[in-house]
């Protein structure tokens, strides 16, 4: 019990927006909300090292080889490729995986950190979430260039985010967790206008 | 908006990339033997060419690594990037430019 403390305790960075970003959920399909207490751990292996190769069979699902790629899906454990040497190992909650990935990498050259707390995740889904993300995203989202599953370092609102497609209609973005309220309040004021029909 | 090919990402926006200066600026073998006046040309010294240079290149609201990149500072097209440490390469023997 008393170890579970903290868990029951903790507030997630969009927690107070809930209500806020549930009424901006529009008639037409869209829809913003948070994924909370994700695990995220940000790994450093250079490729080709027996760190990087001790690493990759860790995770499960392997590394992630060239930008865009994301090994696994978003519903388990996944990798985002954020750097030819640099991954980010994200889960549904997962208490054991900093241990299990630290233990991987034992004394290579290389690090794991624990940045659970690092990135809040937003999901903006609905078909017209490209149109939202693009009014300041200066990533090219055509889906012929980012197909389902992928994810960039790219920038939205003027802040620093992740991108990950993760479904053919639903989107995750990743701000720094202090950026979340302005990204938040950013996507809701950029949505509204597809809540009335369009004019002729 | 002018895209930069980033030799790990691909096509990006300017505004994810910060600029590093002129490359190939090499560090003083013994800078302990230098005089002052020629730390100084090592430290401020830089060439401002007008035509081909190259430049070093930090994508920083990306991956984060450093690259050299051969830009043209008349017309701001970048002719070519390449890896930080690389050669510079012969700008003659290169097909055409990017954007």
């Amino acid at each position: 019990m008393a170890s579970n403390t903290l868990i029951e305790v903790r507030v997630s960075p969009a927690a107070h927006l809930t209500a806020l970003m549930s009424e901006a959920s529009v008639v037409q399909g869209l829809t913003l909300s948070e994924v909370a207490f994700t695990t995220q751990v940000s790994v450093r292996v250079a490729p080709g090292s027996a760190g990087y190769d001790a690493v990759a069979a860790a995770t499960g699902v392997g590394l992630p080889e060239k930008v865009g790629q994301v090994a696994g899906e978003a519903s388990s454990a996944s990798v985002l490729w954020l750097g030819p040497d640099e991954f980010l190992v994200t889960a549904p909650e997962d208490s054991s995986l900093v241990s299990t990935l630290e233990t991987a990498l034992g004394g290579n050259p290389g690090q794991v950190v624990d940045l659970s707390a690092n990135r809040s995740v937003l999901e903006l889904s609905g078909a017209k979430a490209p149109l939202v993300l693009r009014k300041s995203c200066p990533a090219d989202l055509h889906p012929r260039v980012f197909g389902v599953n992928q994810a960039i370092t790219t920038s939205l609102a003027n802040v620093p985010v992740l991108l990950w497609r993760t479904g053919e209609e639903s989107w995750r973005i990743m701000p720094r967790a202090s950026f979340t309220e302005h990204t938040v309040h950013w996507l809701i004021d950029a949505m509204t206008e597809f809540a009335s029909d369009p004019v002729d | 908006m002018m895209l930069i090919d980033c030799p790990h990402c691909g096509p990006r926006n300017e505004n994810e990339f910060s600029y590093g200066g002129e490359a190939h600026v090499a560090y003083p073998e013994n800078p302990a033997e230098l005089t002052d006046k020629e730390w100084s040309r090592y430290l401020f010294y830089r060439g401002n060419k007008k035509g081909i240079f190259a430049e070093r290149w930090v994508h920083a609201g990306g991956c984060r690594k450093w690259f050299n990149a051969l830009r043209d500072t008349v017309s701001y097209e970048f002719l070519a990037v390449y890896g930080a440490g690389e050669a510079q390469p012969q700008i003659d023997t290169l097909q055409g430019g990017t954007r």
